[in-house]
C-alpha cells in the first residue's frame, strides 16, 4: 500500500511536469485554431468581447510602449483601421505595460482603434504570446488565419493579408 | 507700567488677528521615495518580459517604467502590500518572487522539502544496508578464501610439475 502511494505521488508529479513542459513548448496559437475568446477593457473603459465579432475579420495586435518596433507598426495598423471604417475590427492589447506611458504612446502614434491593457496577462497567455509585437488575424469563423511574429513590414502587407479574408 | 502692559497686549492681539487674516501657507510633506525604498519592493517583483531577473536589477525600459510606478505609489502613501497587490492585479501572480499559497503554487512549497526528505530517507537507508551487504560480502570473502585455499594445492602441483620439467631438461 505504501509503495503504491509513493508511486502514485511520483506519477502525479511527473504528469504535472509533463503538462508544464508541453505548455512551455507549445509556441503560439497556430493558423486554423479557434482564436481564444477574451474580454478587453479599453483605456476609455469600454469592453470588447471577441465573441461579439463573429462574422467579422478581427486583427488582434499585442504591443507595449517600451517596444521600439511597435510604434511604426501601430501607425500602419491605424491606417488600415481607417481604410476599413469598422468593417474589420482592430483590437490593441497592451502587454506588460504602464498606463501613463501606454496612453502617451497611443496619443503620439495617433491611434484611434480600441486599445486596452492585458490585465493579469490573461489574453497574452491564452494566445501564448512570446513577445511584442505579435498580431493575430482572425477570420469570420473565429479561426486564426494568420500569425505575425514581429512587426508588419508595411501598411500594404496588412491589407494584403486582410483582403482575401473579407471575400471568404 | 500698566499702560506699557496694555500696549503690549494690543500689539500681541493685533499680531494674532493679522495672522488669522492671512491664511497659513502649509506646504504638504512631499516624501520623495529613495531608490532604496523603491528597490526594497522591486526586489520582490519580477517583470514577465525579463524572466529570472528581479525588478531591482533589470535595466530594460519596461522595468524602468515599473520602478517608476513603485516610486509614484510610494509617494502617494501606498503600503508595500498595496503596491504588490496592484502589480498582481495588473500583471498576475507570476510577477511575485514568492508565489501566493493557492492552487498549484502549493507544489512550489511542498515538493522541494518533500524531495529533500525523500533523499535524506534514501541516504539513511543506504547507510543502513551496507551492514547487510557487508555481511554478504563477508561470506563472499570467506568463499574467496576457501576458493583460494582450494587453489593453493593446485598451484603447488603446478610449481612441482614445472620444476620437474626443468630438471628433465
Amino acid at each position: 500500500m505504501k509503495k503504491i502511494l509513493i508511486w502514485a505521488g511520483l506519477a502525479a508529479l511527473l504528469l504535472l511536469l509533463a503538462i508544464g513542459l508541453k505548455r512551455a513548448q507549445q509556441g503560439q496559437i497556430g493558423v486554423g485554431e479557434m482564436a481564444p475568446d477574451f474580454t478587453l477593457t479599453a483605456f476609455d473603459g469600454e469592453e470588447y468581447h471577441l465573441a461579439d465579432f463573429k462574422g467579422q475579420v478581427v486583427v488582434v495586435n499585442f504591443w507595449a510602449s517600451w517596444c521600439v518596433t511597435c510604434k511604426p507598426e501601430a501607425e500602419d495598423l491605424e491606417s488600415a483601421w481607417r481604410k476599413y471604417q469598422g468593417d474589420v475590427i482592430f483590437l490593441g492589447v497592451d502587454y506588460v505595460d504602464t498606463e501613463k506611458e501606454a496612453k502617451a504612446y497611443l496619443e503620439e502614434a495617433n491611434v484611434t482603434y480600441p486599445n486596452g491593457p492585458d490585465k493579469r496577462t490573461l489574453i497574452s497567455q491564452a494566445y501564448r504570446v512570446t513577445g511584442v509585437p505579435e498580431t493575430f488575424i482572425i477570420d469570420k469563423s473565429g479561426k486564426v488565419a494568420y500569425v505575425q511574429i514581429g512587426p508588419f513590414r508595411s501598411y500594404n502587407e496588412i491589407i494584403f493579408l486582410i483582403e482575401p479574408l473579407l471575400n471568404k | 507700567m500698566k499702560k506699557f502692559i496694555k500696549q503690549i497686549h494690543v500689539i500681541l492681539l493685533s499680531i494674532m488677528f493679522l495672522s488669522l487674516a492671512f491664511p497659513h501657507v502649509v506646504t504638504a510633506q512631499d516624501p520623495t521615495p529613495s531608490d532604496d525604498d523603491v528597490n526594497d519592493i522591486a526586489e520582490q517583483l519580477y517583470c514577465p518580459v525579463c524572466e529570472n531577473i528581479p525588478l531591482d536589477a533589470c535595466a530594460t525600459q519596461a522595468c524602468v517604467q515599473w520602478r517608476g510606478i513603485i516610486r509614484d505609489k510610494l509617494a502617494e502613501g501606498w503600503s508595500e502590500d498595496e503596491i504588490k497587490q496592484y502589480f498582481v492585479d495588473q500583471y498576475g501572480d507570476r510577477v511575485l518572487a514568492e508565489p501566493p499559497l493557492r492552487g498549484l503554487n502549493w507544489l512550489v512549497y511542498i515538493v522541494p522539502p518533500a524531495a529533500f526528505l525523500a533523499g535524506a530517507y534514501m541516504l539513511y537507508r543506504n547507510f543502513r544496508t551496507p551492514k547487510a551487504a557487508n555481511g554478504k560480502q563477508g561470506t563472499g570473502h570467506k568463499q574467496d578464501a576457501s576458493s583460494k585455499a582450494k587453489t593453493e594445492p593446485e598451484i603447488d602441483n603446478y610449481i612441482a610439475k614445472l620444476e620437474e620439467e626443468l630438471r628433465n631438461r
